[in-house]
């Protein structure tokens, strides 16, 4: 079973990975999420995997699994869409001030770099 | 007996006190001018009471262990040393802050002048007192701070904000050389108490570190006191209002460098480097402050010039490492700090009265300005060296010590250096007088001269008493000069056997001394061809030097930053993917890893079917993630499965939460791909596309081996599993350990959690508002949709079923709040559920249907939220808990069964409350951007209502 939670998570931190690598918003934010899904799991591995153990207390039974790293991660599903959402409004606003959800910053020319450098020189203060 | 006032309080009065001048300035200047006044003069007093004491030998201390860990202490100490510079800064502030009074015109905001000015001599109080050389260097910072203000005071002339940028860069860069010395220091002393420090004379003299720190520390030294190459401050510092430049530059802060070098005199000096160094650069700026302050036209320039002129002659006392020295030292910063600070307010006047410091448009005041006149030329001529004054005593002294020094070799070299000093420091002393006082009265002065109230000539006419009669009756000052030094060379040196007298016999000093006069007469005499050629030879200017220097350090970071920040987000990511993968591989390669402890669960046929949809979904959505609504349906089969998982390994209460967030996370993606386009172009190269893909395999690898050593091995340490498993009930009360543990054991950590969560949703808010109200707006409304829009947005099926269903899930949402404490379920769950009703409601009737009914805007309800939590909190207060401590008890009412009432609810019912006005918030922020002004709102809650067109036809029938 480790196994194919492992291999899971690895799948998606790779898809993840190579999401965040593309050049548009949409999908470097379908990244990040893919990315949080894979450090979700991957926190709640951390409590070891345990099958028909809830943490919920109740007579006669001795086997819980570790409810930690459940706390932790259950904060963390909600919090990762509140940064979800607040990374999906910077890209929104900034496709519908500049017309294009491109990541990168345009390139600037080389040649057009040497004049303000050059002005500023001028006048240090 | 006095009472004597705690040195606390004397150090900490004048910062308690710069809390007034702002407030009293709107009772008045006068007002703000005594609170002022009176800060100070207790503090002085205060000062005052020990004044026994220290002139018995005794050392007063006050310490407070503050960090002990870092030998960071409140400790201050008062011997005659510091209370010479604590009596000087608290002195001399009285009469700077009576001046100041007179000179700051009705357009100056009082206030804030007096503020700075009591920070700074707050600063300066604290440098003097402190033992603990870590509070000495935040004090020394404050000071350094301080003048930047104050000598920017005047904001709107650009001199002004450039000298106080000037200022503040080399006084800066030589604290943070301090800093680094003093640690040292600290270091090799064991503690960085001075106290303790000036008894390890042979150990930090004979430790390697000597070196480094002396350098460091003098490099700090220097660039306070201005002494050379960095001497180039001082002068462009004097665009500051004349007060300031009296007080700071003649008399208090640029003698910082010099406190403190007599301050570690006992450690530090004696030693080769000590002397070379210190004797060689107080000498050196001693002659070329004279000479160029001599051929300055500004007055207050040529007081600056002469400033680090006679800084550089203190220096060199303290370098040459005598008791005779310190001695000259001590008794030159005393009649220095009178004569000095008297000519700066002298200039202030002239200033003042003539509207010019032009000493080439300046002249024969002597007649018309009386008073000014006599204050100054004593003044003058008394730093000149004219018997009979103070200045030439300690003169005198400097030119007896001169001619004892040898350097590089030459018994007479330090003695002609000194001579010619003296000289030149005559001649700018003559010509002070003579070009601005003496000569026939003109009649073209820009403003009619005449004598100042008394505010003004006042203050340097009582700093001109001291210099009278310490000149005329020297055996006055001897007692409180040999107390000083003996404070300064501590255990270092014996006291020297010699008393300040006018007269010694003819000795070489003498003769020298009578030389500079002459000398320096001869020098005025001479001064029209000297000052043509002066000015006609070629100069290194300093400040373009440190113009240049500033401006390749800019160009060269902003080359560097723009090299490394280009904009290019994907390579940084690349960069950083990369880097820890490497990082992560050089640690799974180095470290050691232990065989696997645990045996793996059992491969069910379930789990198997769960995974290959997972990560067939996972792979689907890289294929197709050009299209991206595909994306979104994708992710959902994703989350699914990753909740689904979570509830197969024991985890209800994180399936419910994933599932939850799926769905409001997909109803945001979707209102956001309602904006953007709805495919991503294929633009990556195929070598890009290979990169991205390797990277991203060999993360996904290590992340998976990563993983599965984790799950496959025992815990490394005792898990505090069993501590919350074991108190979850008798503690919290609580049978679900999950959420006792995030309303009860981390109740603070999902506290601050709420708040994060409404702190973004508040961001989205401000981000839609902002896009709103600018040029965005008009694209909305201008936006033409490529497809065809569907003709009935707002379905009768779907108006109907959720609306019926609203109630349902409503109770399943209050029901889901209960029960969490003892079952999975919860705050965070029953708030997602809450939200996710709400929003079926936007969607089946429109946006501005359902604003309209919405009661309560999301913003009261997130701070509601995160206010009943916190009050639930603070009522543990009233029970004399800690903050959060929840409390539980049993109830039955019959007929019902008997239940559980915990604090902890209302805790959750706060957290309940801001996930929902977080979530909604959020996406009605999104949907706003959606709605087109201009559209009418919809008045009915679906667009086709068969039960309308009905009525509608009885109407009309």
């Amino acid at each position: 079973m480790e196994l194919l939670v492992a291999t899971a998570i690895g799948a998606l931190t790779a898809a993840g990975i190579y999401m965040v690598l593309r050049l548009r918003t949409f999908p470097v934010i379908i990244g990040t999420s893919l990315l949080s899904y894979a450090v979700n799991v991957f926190l709640f591995t951390a409590g070891r995997l345990a099958v028909d153990a809830p943490p919920i207390l109740q007579d006669g039974v001795e086997v819980y699994t570790d409810p930690l790293p459940q706390a932790l991660v259950l904060t963390a599903i909600v919090i990762s869409f509140g940064m979800t959402a607040v990374v999906v409004i910077i890209a929104l606003g900034s496709y519908l001030s500049c017309d294009d959800d491109l990541v990168d910053a345009p390139a600037t020319q080389p040649e057009a770099q040497p004049a303000p450098e050059a002005k500023r020189g001028e006048a240090p203060s | 007996m006095f009472a004597r006032m705690s040195l606390f309080l004397i150090v900490a009065l004048p910062f308690i006190g710069a809390l007034l001048p702002g407030l009293m300035i709107q009772a008045g200047r006068q007002a703000c001018f005594y609170a002022t006044f009176l800060v100070t003069l207790v503090a002085a007093i205060g000062l005052a009471t020990h004044a026994p004491a220290v002139f018995a030998g005794e050392v007063v201390t006050a310490r407070i262990d503050w960090l002990p860990q870092l030998g960071l202490n409140a400790n201050f100490f008062l011997d005659p040393l510091g209370f010479m510079f604590a009596a000087l800064i608290l002195g001399i502030g009285l009469l700077i802050i009576a001046y100041g009074r007179a000179y700051l015109s009705r357009n100056d905001n009082m206030g804030e002048f007096f503020t700075y000015l009591l920070l700074f001599q707050g600063a300066m109080v604290g440098i003097v007192l402190s033992d603990n050389i870590l509070m000495l260097l935040v004090f020394w910072e404050l000071t350094s701070l301080s003048s930047f203000l104050l000598i920017g005071f005047w904001k709107h002339l650009p001199e002004g904000r450039r000298g106080a940028r000037m200022a503040l860069t080399v006084t800066g860069m030589g604290g943070l050389s301090m800093i680094g010395g003093m640690l040292m220091l600290g270091n090799i002393a064991g503690s960085f108490d001075l106290t303790v420090i000036l008894q390890n004379r042979e150990l930090i003299q004979d430790s390697p570190l000597y070196l480094p720190a002396l350098l460091l520390i003098l490099l700090g030294c220097f660039t306070k006191s201005a002494q050379f190459p960095f001497h180039f401050w001082l002068p462009h510092a004097m665009a500051a209002p004349t007060p300031v430049s009296a007080y700071l530059h003649s008399a208090t802060m640029v003698k910082a460098g010099l406190f403190l070098m007599a301050r570690l005199w006992p450690v530090l000096s004696g030693t080769e480097a000590w002397i070379v160094i210190v004797s060689s650069a107080g000498l050196l700026t001693m002659v070329l402050g004279a000479i160029i302050a001599l051929f300055k036209n500004d007055l207050k320039a040529l007081l600056a010039f002469s400033t680090v002129s006679q800084l550089g002659l203190i220096t060199f006392l303290l370098g040459t490492g005598t008791a005779f020295g310190a001695m000259a030292a001590v008794f030159h910063i005393l009649n220095h700090a009178s004569f000095k600070a008297a000519l700066f307010m002298s200039a202030g006047i002239v200033d003042h009265a003539v509207h010019t410091r032009d000493i080439r448009r300046l002249g024969g005041l002597a007649r018309v300005m009386p008073a000014t006149f006599a204050i100054a030329t004593l003044g003058a001529l008394s730093m000149a060296g004219i018997p009979l004054l103070n200045g030439f005593l300690s003169k005198e002294m400097m030119l007896e010590e001169a001619t004892h020094v040898t350097l590089y070799g030459s018994p007479y070299l330090v003695a002609a250096v000194a001579t010619l000093g003296a000289v030149f420091s005559a001649a700018y002393s003559f010509r002070f007088i003579a070009h601005t006082f003496l000569g026939p009265v003109r009649n073209d002065y820009p403003a009619k001269p005449h004598d100042p109230g008394v505010g003004l000539w006042l203050p340097p006419a009582l700093l001109i008493i001291p210099v009278v009669a310490i000149g005329v009756a020297p055996f006055l000052a001897e007692p409180f000069v040999k107390l000083v030094t003996g404070a300064v060379i501590g255990s270092a040196a014996e006291l020297p056997d010699t008393h300040l007298k006018i007269w010694h016999g003819v000795n070489p000093a003498l003769m020298m001394s009578a030389g500079a006069l002459v000398g320096g007469l001869i020098l005025l005499a001479l001064y029209s061809p000297l000052a043509r050629g002066w000015n006609a030879a070629p100069r290194p200017e300093a400040k373009d030097i440190f113009d240049g220097v500033i401006a390749r350090c800019v160009s060269g970071a902003e080359r560097l930053a723009g090299g490394l920040h280009n904009g290019a987000f994907t390579r940084y990511a690349a960069i950083f993917l990369v880097t820890v993968i490497a990082i992560g591989v050089h640690a799974w390669v180095t470290g050691s890893n232990a065989a696997f402890s645990r045996t793996m669960l059992p491969i069910t046929p379930n789990a198997v079917a769960a995974w290959a949809m997972l990560v067939a979904a996972t792979g689907f959505l890289v294929a197709v993630h050009r299209n991206r609504l595909a994306v979104l349906i994708l992710m959902g089969v994703i989350g699914l499965m990753v909740s689904i998982g979570f509830n197969f390994f024991s985890a209800p209460d994180l399936a419910l939460t994933q599932i939850s967030v799926e769905v409001v996370t997909i109803i945001l993606l979707l209102l956001a791909l309602n904006f953007l386009p709805n495919r991503s172009p294929a633009e990556s190269s195929a070598g890009r596309r290979l990169r991205d893909g390797t990277i991203a395999l060999a993360g996904g690898a290590a992340a998976a081996a990563l993983v599965y050593t984790m799950m496959l091995s025992d815990f490394s340490a005792e898990t505090i599993a069993e501590y919350h498993l074991a108190n979850s009930y008798k503690g919290g009360g609580g049978t679900n350990v999950v959420n006792v543990i995030l309303v009860d054991f981390r109740g603070f950590d999902t506290f601050g959690e709420i708040i994060v969560l409404g702190i973004a949703a508040l961001v989205i808010y401000a981000l839609t508002e902002a896009l709103l109200s600018g040029p965005v707006r008009a694209k909305l409304l201008n936006r033409r949709f490529e497809e065809r829009r569907a003709g009935d947005p707002h379905p009768l099926m779907m108006v109907v079923l959720t609306r019926v269903m609203m109630p349902v899930v409503l109770m399943v949402g209050v029901y889901i709040l209960l029960r969490g404490h003892n079952d999975p379920g919860g705050g965070f769950i029953a708030g997602l559920i809450v939200a996710i009703a709400v929003v079926m409601q936007y969607m089946a009737s429109g946006f501005a249907w359902a604003a309209q009914r919405q009661r309560y805007p999301y913003h009261g309800i997130i701070g509601a939220g995160v206010l009943v939590a916190g009050l639930t909190g603070i009522g543990a207060w009233f029970a004399g808990q800690p903050f959060l401590t929840s409390a539980y008890g049993y109830f039955q009412i019959p007929p019902m069964a008997e239940f559980e009432l915990a604090t902890a609810m209302g805790f959750d019912l706060g957290v309940f409350l801001a996930v929902v006005g977080a979530v909604m918030l959020s996406l009605e922020s999104f949907s706003r951007l959606g709605r087109r002004a201009g559209t009418a709102v919809s008045e009915h809650a679906m667009d086709i209502d068969p039960s309308r067109d009905a009525a509608a036809e009885r109407e009309g029938g």
